[in-house]
């Protein structure tokens, strides 16, 4: 018989802000001590309350609008209750009632074709901290660093059929979300978490089959094989009667690639639900909603039609708007520069070399663009050689506040127009002291007026336009 | 004269005109704690040395001319859900036996800042739940003025320690009553101000969108005084009230002439004291002499206010006290495993009152049961609102019992059921988040302190006190001091 | 009436270990509660909105800024049990 997959996912995404959802300890704690991004407040001391932190319910509505969502104009925030040693108040403050987004649609492209993946909900809510275990033998350590650092939880609807698109649907989700600089979504960061609610049915069957949810996959790879796996389970155990198939939820082990039941927690799933007394209705007037709205930025797909509009071959045009930040270093620096195609160039050579060097990823991409733009412009114009304006955004890529002019300038790496007597001197200099290579030349080596090239343009630091100065040299030799 | 016997702003003048000083005042108190608390019970914590360091600071300002607040140098106590930094906050429980918060609740804050003594931290029923204080985990209180009684509660300590002149004031905080039925039973003034008028930060929350701190004072100006510390917006407590709040002092003016004042029907009758119900007319008369224009009212919701706030604050109760899990702070019960751990703790850790609340409230929010209890609850309340606001457009302030009887007598009620319904005349103020004060009116027959309760709608603080105060000003009932031989 | 089996589902719910007799007396003590609770049903409360805020108070926020956190000894100054600079609790099994 012919099987088809049911999938559906509850993504979660830690957003960008600089401090957490309900106190203002820092929410970058990756890599720090434990315990030390902790405050009364987020590690459930009594008597404290939470505060929301507003840009939370920016970014909150911003996803939702990337993933074409309905806004909720009263978003309201409930408790769910659960013991567990990593939630502080044995509570987590997050969004049942009236999350701030539903009714979404996420469009992705396979092999298949193209396929609307329908959004239930997106809801913010606060991180739980993490468990250290067997630091010493039967024990448990808890970090709380982690508490109260602000996600979204974006829940789709089950209509994800394949690991293909569910990989489709995860880096569209990515990028939306990062075009958007809400979040970094990075998986191997933890930025970027996934369960997957998956079930099998005969294909075109509308019953649905016994759904299991798995947890604990760290990286795309790894979900689509727990996708492969999870299938060939219930295929077989439908198939072959291999086993009983009960709704639970299971543990991915990438590295055995199998998955696991765990262990049932006694009372899990009921919740209890209620509104949070402590933390006041969100209300989100039109100037509100219209100021996110004019935040969000045009979508992936029309940067590139744009882009190819503006004289760009499709694979640069794809390239670029692949980042959020590509996007805005080509636009600002086109804008500045007034030369879209000699920008392109420069990001996809120049740029995406230095970035390569530096390991970092388009993301952390953090020049001056119009500055990028200005420097483009002054070595089109052969005020600054090639070499040099190499040099130049280097340095631009270690400072922010680098003008390429001023600091051509205090380098002496300014090609100025009036040096033609002292480009002179200098090629007299280099002929004078190289008999052999002007001798060579004559006879017809060609390498040899390279050599003189060279040697000019290091007595001139660089600081020439090497038109010119090929100009002024073959004039020297042919006297 | 007997200066521990004086209200703040008696004391106040004596300061300011130093004929007495703060440390003599402190130590009058400290005295007479070391003296009488033994048999009273009304402080689980005794801040001595700090109260002494905080008198003599208080005598310095004054000695060198500076000008000093009307709470200066004036020794009280708070109710020990307050958080204090470095001084044991217990919550009257075994859980929090020994805990000392890193920082102090906002309004300790606001009262350090006004240079205010803190002689120590008052018992209460373990986490407020509780209208005796026999709940308290460590010892309970007993009612200054007969000592076979209970003296209410939660905040019992808080009543019986300005009672029995223990201290001048206290703060203590009301959740369904929780201030004002002590101050009742103890023969003093208790206000529970509007919701959100004073911050909660720092109170250890017993059922967050019902609690509130509060003044339990001696006179209605000592309670007009300490609103003026107390209130006011905190950025930190999301549900504090931008408002512009008073001087309360500016409503004491004794004067009620023409104020339209509401009895409703639903306070009196079946189920109350005819002792209590007797001196709620006597005072509504006296106000009517007064000129203000009394009339019988209604809120005919009132009897669902009780089953209505048994399902809302346990529930939320069940949620707040779930942080109380052995990992972090408090007690720890060891275990092999980490739900054992959390299950044996909380068992040792809470007594009877708090795992009954805390059973209901789980029961009431678990699934299957949401609709028809704790979302219905929530309908009701809004019901109860209503009521209040129609009552309002006509009437500027209600006058009513604060309790069905004067003070229990101690173990007299042992049925949960029993003790819940003794809390109908003060929980339907707690739902709809309006304030409420407790006023002395007269003794009953043995002697016991009847407390006549005023209400008015959101923010009508200064209402209460115009009304309390002219009462106060007209008669000798709310003027009462235990008869010291029986009570001490 | 509240069974013996719906209070231990509760307890458990409620991380509260209760003993036999513990058991009992909350099955009889929260059946008579709720029981009073019944009369809340004959109210009509169609159209009612519930209120979980009694003050009309909405949109209360802090600006993201980062302020200052506690220093990790002074997290764990409370701590039944640490060790390694975090909180130590049994295991989970």
């Amino acid at each position: 018989m012919k099987y088809e997959t049911v999938i559906g996912l509850e993504v979660h995404v830690e957003l960008a802000t600089e401090s957490k959802i309900f106190c203002s300890c820092s929410a970058h704690s990756f890599g720090a001590e434990p315990n030390s991004h902790v405050c009364p407040a987020c590690c459930g001391m009594p008597g404290m309350l939470p505060v929301v932190n507003r840009r939370v319910v920016d970014f909150g509505m911003k996803a939702g609008m990337m993933l074409n969502c309905d806004i909720n104009r009263v978003t309201t925030f409930d408790k769910k209750s659960y013991y567990y040693p990593d939630l502080p108040g044995a509570y987590q403050t997050t969004q049942w009632f009236a999350p701030v987004a539903v009714n979404g649609r996420v469009d992705i492209e396979t092999s298949a074709g193209k396929k609307s993946v329908r959004i239930k909900q997106i809801h913010m809510e606060e991180d739980a901290g993490k468990l250290v275990h067997d630091i010493s033998e039967g024990t448990t350590h808890v970090d709380f660093n982690r508490t109260s650092v602000p996600l979204i939880e974006i829940v789709s609807q089950p209509d994800l059929s394949s690991a293909e698109e569910v990989e489709a649907y995860l880096v569209r989700l990515r990028t939306l979300l990062r075009y958007a600089k809400v979040a970094e979504c990075e998986m191997a960061h933890g930025t970027m978490r996934c369960d997957v609610n998956l079930s099998v049915r005969p294909a075109g069957s509308d019953v649905l089959g016994v759904r299991t949810e798995m947890k604990n996959m760290n990286s795309i790879e790894a979900i689509k094989r727990a996708i492969e796996f999870e299938t060939a389970r219930h295929i077989d155990a439908l198939e072959n009667g291999t086993e009983v198939l009960v709704q639970e939820t299971r543990r991915w082990d990438d590295a055995k690639g199998k998955s696991y039941a765990m262990r049932n927690k006694e009372t899990a799933g009921d919740y209890r639900y209620f509104p949070d007394p402590n933390v006041m209705p969100v209300v989100i007037d039109d100037a509100w909603y219209e100021a996110i709205q004019n935040s969000v930025p045009e979508f992936p797909e029309v940067k590139r039609e744009k882009y190819i509009a503006l004289g760009l071959t499709e694979y640069d045009a794809e390239r670029i708007s692949e980042s959020i930040m590509l996007c805005e270093c080509f636009e600002e620096a086109s804008e500045a520069c007034g030369n879209p195609k000699e920008v392109v160039n420069w990001i996809t050579s120049d740029v995406m070399r230095i970035l390569n060097a530096k390991k970092m990823t388009y993301e952390m991409l953090n020049l001056d663009n119009q500055a990028l733009g200005k420097l483009i412009s002054l070595t089109g114009d052969g005020k600054i050689s090639r070499a040099n304006s190499k040099k130049i955004l280097s340095a631009m890529f270690d400072d922010r506040s680098i003008d390429p002019e001023a600091y051509a300038e205090a380098n002496d790496m300014l090609i100025g127009e009036q040096n033609d007597d002292m480009i002179l001197d200098v090629v007299k200099k280099v002929i004078e002291a190289d008999p052999k290579s002007v001798n060579d030349f004559k006879n017809g080596k060609e390498k040899a007026l390279m050599a003189l090239f060279g040697k000019c343009m290091k007595e001139l630091k660089g600081n020439c336009d090497p038109q010119q100065l090929k100009v002024i040299l073959l004039e020297c030799i042919n006297g | 004269m007997t200066i521990s016997r004086l209200t703040i702003h008696e004391l106040h003048e004596l300061l300011v005109k130093k004929e007495i000083s703060a440390v003599e005042l402190t130590r009058e108190h400290l005295d007479r704690i070391q003296k009488l608390d033994g048999d009273v019970k009304a402080y689980i914590t005794v801040t001595d040395q700090l109260a002494l360091e905080q008198a003599k600071a208080v005598d310095a300002k004054i000695s060198a001319g500076e000008s000093i607040g009307t709470l200066a140098g004036i020794p009280m106590a708070v109710k020990d859900n307050l958080c204090t930094k470095g001084i044991n906050t217990t919550c009257a429980s075994k859980m929090l036996d020994g805990f000392q918060p890193q920082y102090s609740a906002t309004v300790v804050h606001k009262l350090q800042a006004e240079n205010a003594i803190l002689l120590g931290k008052a018992n209460m029923d373990e986490f407020a739940m509780g209208s005796t204080t026999e709940n308290s985990a460590f010892f309970a209180t007993k009612n200054p003025w007969n000592a076979d009684c209970v003296p209410g509660g939660s905040s019992g300590g808080s009543a019986a320690a300005v009672a029995a002149d223990l201290a001048v004031y206290s703060l203590g905080s009301d959740t369904g009553g929780s201030i004002r039925q002590p101050a009742s039973f103890c023969g003093i003034v208790g206000l529970k101000p509007t919701y959100g008028a004073v911050s909660r930060f720092g109170l250890i929350a017993f059922a967050s969108s019902l609690d509130q701190i509060g003044p339990l004072a001696k006179d209605v100006t000592d309670t007009a005084l300490i609103l003026n510390a107390i209130t006011g917006y905190d950025k930190q407590d999301s549900t504090s009230a931008k408002y512009d709040y008073p001087d309360y002092t500016k409503a004491l003016t004794g004067d009620v002439k023409g104020l339209r004042i509401g009895l409703p029907k639903e306070y009196l009758g079946e189920g109350i004291d005819p002792e209590v119900e007797a001196q709620v007319r006597a005072a509504a008369a006296k106000l009517e002499e007064l000129g203000a224009v009394v009339e019988e009212c209604s809120l005919p919701y009132t009897r669902y206010a009780m089953p209505a706030y048994y399902l809302i604050a346990p529930a939320e109760a069940s949620s707040n006290l779930g942080r109380y899990d052995g990992v972090r702070y408090g007690l720890r019960v060891q275990a092999k495993d980490v739900v054992d751990m959390f299950c044996d703790t909380r068992k040792q850790g809470f007594g009877a009152e708090v795992k009954r609340r805390i059973m209901l409230g789980t029961y009431a929010l678990s699934s299957g049961y949401y609709d028809a209890y704790y979302l219905k609850a929530l309908k009701v309340r809004n019901l109860i609102k209503q009521d209040y606001d129609q009552a309002f457009a006509k009437y500027d302030c209600l006058i009513a019992p604060t309790a069905p009887t004067t003070a229990l007598h101690k173990g007299q009620n042992q049925d949960p059921l029993a003790l819940y319904k003794g809390d109908i005349c003060t929980i339907p103020s707690n739902l709809a988040g309006i304030p409420a004060l407790s006023l002395p009116y007269g003794l009953d027959k043995n002697q016991m302190p009847i407390g006549v309760q005023l209400l008015g709608k959101a923010f009508a603080e200064p209402t209460l006190l115009q009304v309390a105060y002219a009462l106060e000003q007209n008669t000798t009932l709310t003027r009462l001091k235990p008869n010291q031989g029986k009570g001490l | 009436m509240i069974s013996k089996e719906v209070v231990e589902k509760v307890a458990k719910l409620s991380r509260l270990n209760l003993d036999e007799a513990e058991i009992a007396l909350y099955a009889e003590q929260l059946s008579q509660i709720l029981d009073t609770m019944e009369g809340l049903q004959q109210i009509d409360t169609d159209g009612v909105v519930p209120l979980a805020h009694v003050l009309p108070i909405e949109n209360v926020f802090r600006e993201d800024d980062v302020g200052q956190c506690f220093r990790q000894e002074e997290v764990l100054a409370n701590a039944p049990e640490q060790s390694d600079g975090m909180f130590q609790v049994p295991k989970i099994v």
